[in-house]
């Protein structure tokens, strides 16, 4: 089999493998972070305990966020190691500041939160929760940066065969990267408030520790709905990030291949790649596709047409990936509202409380569309009009990625089932019970 | 610049060696110390509160290497790609059996996450000792880093004597830091242990530096920077020092172990400079800090954020190591978050 090919596949799976762990851990750790301080404050029992009902879930998704993350990092130079020779004076750099600044941070210091109940003080508790959410929100930061300079690069120059850092200012402040992060950042927490949410119907529809569940719901709806508010805000403000700086993933993303001003949306396209085309348009609102791109509904949009073939992104993932994401993103405002409203009597709507649990997963697979959108629609790149995909890979044999990528497949769906057993026994378990928590 | 980014390259590693070293130690020695549930989880929980933060010092080098040295990242990681990638898996079980371990209460289920977790710390110690070992050597690589090896080539006899030097000490390592922890038998048994292993880990140390006159240009290129013989100095120190205050004070004999494993990093890596990888096929193609480096601008800022970041990892780092410096009684097991 083809070395690209199994590389880029290889990649694919354990970076969206990666994924399935790092939105619980961002926004997860903010709400225990305010459980705990919550607790701290009122005294109050159930926020001690829910701050551990939580936390335990938080721990087991915490660690496979952790040895996932160790892939990537390795598979730069095992199998991308023309890409880390030619960008490492700066992609390297972004990863190893992360490592510095965040990444000991969170492992220390989650350490001291889960082993510290009993050891270290109330408030040097909270703390340590407070810096866990910090640490990884940086950390998150950093990877953006890392991730924003193969979208846009910034802060280069070419020189001794590699591109070399020659304005740090410029690579940390790429507009293009901030607005991913925020979009980002708001998604993963929308996630966690969706977790919170879907777990603490399933525990009120069976009456289990109502009142402790309650208080969740009063925390997480208000959350969650702003979140994804956030998420709609800043998913539009990046979509004219993209029309700017990558206007072929822009026309990919709406598969729109001709050139014109006032761009229409298309509510059913199926897009003909090879042609050059779709096979099916139909039902356009007019100007929508200008005003997601540039915020006006008269601005002009390159399509497709006229970039070079050699140029192009595969359209129909791109484009279908982020159809899914925006239909999404509406139903998530819609069902974060419908919650927030009926967040004091939640239990009175049986309908709703069905439904939560069952939203559990929806996130996920949004935000995976979400970067299938930004990894996919950024080909033939690796980094956005710098270095193609294609002369990245290392020179390694194909047989040995491929012998990798089986056993990646093989330990990381092992590990994905057993992870997900765990969380769900664990998540049905509830908090302990409130008799038994004295301290010790 | 580069000379400076070579030693903080150096001192990562053996900062990582001395932390998680320990770590792979313990778990390397489960099988043989442990006789019960109860004692293979004190094992588990004098790393508990570190592991995680110990291995970060080895994504840190990882992260150093392709930050400061990005062509030997990309040559290295590449070359040797197959015991990466088998160190990656072992690190990947390791870590899980931690929190997945006392999740459930059968026997299947333990005893198969203990496995992970002596495999998961055998294995990466003796690989880490090869790989270094073949790197203090050379390897087959040429003019564009492409690498013209196998597997089965990096077994070679000074690979192995690599693996199992690196086996040895962090054995004792692990097994003074379990004196440390643990109280009774296990404690008696520790003890033990690190009587046993200490001639042996000196007859290693002694192999390790004939062969290593054998098999390596090492001790030709310190010749020419003879400060790097300080290394070895504070080796044996740390080496001879470990067995006299073994009977005495077990705290100090792991504190001369982790000069011993410094030194021997430092002496074995700096053999190689200003070589990053050797190239056993023409030594014009090796990785060099003249060749290898970034922009003395990536430098530059990188040196910046290290210097400050670092001294305040390792102050809340020591403030945890001091938190939980406690033993690992049968109360810290009946915690509700113990593993």
């Amino acid at each position: 089999m083809d070395l690209i090919l199994l590389s880029r596949l290889q990649f694919a799976i354990t970076v969206f493998f990666h994924f399935v762990f790092v939105p619980l851990t961002l926004g997860l750790s903010i709400l225990l972070a305010i459980m705990e301080t919550l607790y701290v404050r009122t005294g109050d029992e159930d926020y001690r305990r829910m701050t551990k009902f939580w936390g335990k879930l938080f721990l087991i998704n915490f660690v496979l966020g952790i040895v996932t993350g160790i892939t990537l990092e390795f598979q730069f130079g095992t199998n991308w190691s023309r890409y880390s020779a030619y960008v490492g004076d700066i992609f390297g750099s972004l990863l190893a500041i992360e490592a510095t600044v965040a990444f000991f941070l969170e492992s220390t210091f989650v350490a001291v939160w889960a082993f510290g109940w009993e050891r270290v003080g109330k408030k040097v508790h909270c703390f340590a929760i407070w810096m866990v959410a910090l640490a990884g929100n940086l950390s998150a930061l950093w990877i953006i940066l890392a991730n924003g300079f193969m979208q846009h690069p910034t802060g280069y120059v070419l020189r001794n065969v590699r591109a070399e850092l020659n304005d740090f200012l410029a690579v940390v402040t790429n507009p293009y990267a901030w607005g991913e992060y925020f979009h980002t950042l708001s998604s993963a927490w929308m996630l966690g408030g969706f977790f919170v949410l879907g777990i603490a119907a399933w525990h009120l529809a069976r009456k289990n520790d109502s009142a402790l569940f309650r208080k969740c719901v009063r925390l997480a709806a208000p959350f969650t709905l702003i979140m994804a508010l956030l998420v709609g805000l800043a998913g539009h403000h990046q979509g004219m990030n993209v029309a700017e700086y990558q206007p072929a993933k822009m026309a990919a993303m709406e598969s729109h291949w001709t050139t014109q001003t006032r761009a229409p949306m298309y509510l059913f396209v199926w897009p003909n790649q090879d042609k050059g085309e779709n096979f099916v348009e139909a039902l356009p609102i007019p100007g929508l596709m200008s005003f997601i791109a540039f915020n006006d509904i008269d601005a002009e949009v390159k399509g497709l047409s006229d970039f070079p073939k050699d140029d192009i992104p595969p359209v129909l993932p791109t484009f279908l990936s982020f159809r899914f994401m925006v239909a999404m993103g509406g139903l998530f405002i819609a069902l974060a509202a419908w919650t927030w409203w009926r967040r004091r009597d939640l239990e009175a709507s049986p309908r709703l409380l069905r439904l939560l649990p069952w939203v559990i997963p929806l996130p996920y697979l949004t935000i995976m569309a979400g970067w299938a959108v930004a990894e996919i629609g950024r080909q033939p790149w690796i980094v956005y009009e710098l270095m193609r995909t294609s002369d990245a890979v290392s020179p390694v044999p194909a047989s040995s990625v491929l012998v990798s990528l089986l056993g990646f497949l093989a330990v990381y769906t092992l590990l994905g089932v057993v992870d997900i057993w765990l969380l769900y026994t664990q998540s049905r378990k509830g908090p302990e019970p409130a008799k038994a928590a004295e301290e010790a | 610049m580069e000379t400076i980014w070579f030693f903080l390259w150096t001192l990562l590693w053996a900062v990582y060696f001395v932390l998680d070293g320990f770590d792979l130690g313990m778990g390397t020695l489960m099988p043989f110390l442990a006789a019960d549930d109860v004692e293979r989880r004190v094992i588990y929980n004098a790393q508990g509160p570190y592991w995680d933060g110990n291995e970060v010092w080895l994504i840190t080098a990882g992260g150093v290497t392709f930050a400061a040295f990005p062509n030997a990242y990309a040559v290295l990681f590449s070359a040797l790609y197959a015991p990466l990638l088998l160190l990656l898996f072992c690190l990947i079980f390791r870590a899980v059996a931690f929190e997945f371990r006392g999740k459930v209460q059968r026997l299947a289920w333990t005893r198969s996450w203990d496995v992970c977790m002596v495999l998961g710390s055998f294995l990466p110690a003796l690989l880490l000792g090869v790989a270094f070992a073949n790197l203090f050597m050379g390897i087959p690589i040429d003019a564009d880093g492409v690498y013209h090896g196998c597997l089965l080539g990096l077994l070679s006899p000074y690979g192995l004597a690599g693996g199992v030097l690196f086996v040895l000490m962090f054995c004792y390592h692990g097994a003074l830091w379990l004196e440390l922890k643990s109280e009774g038998a296990l404690q008696a048994k520790a003890c033990r242990t690190a009587y046993v292993l200490w001639p042996l880990l000196l007859a290693m140390v002694l192999a390790f530096l004939a062969l290593t006159g054998h098999y390596t240009d090492s001790f030709e290129r310190i010749a020419q920077h003879p400060a790097v013989y300080v290394a070895l100095v504070l080796a044996v120190v740390g080496l001879v020092g470990t067995r006299l205050v073994l009977s005495s004070c077990t705290l100090m004999a792991w504190l001369f172990s982790a000069l011993f494993i410094v030194g021997l990093t430092f002496f074995g890596v700096f053999g190689m400079y200003p070589g990053i990888i050797l190239s056993s096929l023409d030594p014009a193609w090796s990785i060099t800090i003249a060749n290898g480096a970034s922009s003395p601008l990536t430098l530059k800022i990188m040196l910046i954020v290290t210097l400050c970041a670092v001294p305040v990892v390792i102050l809340y780092q020591a403030w945890v190591y001091y938190t939980f410096a406690h033993k690992v009684t049968e109360h810290t097991l009946n915690g509700e978050h113990a593993y």
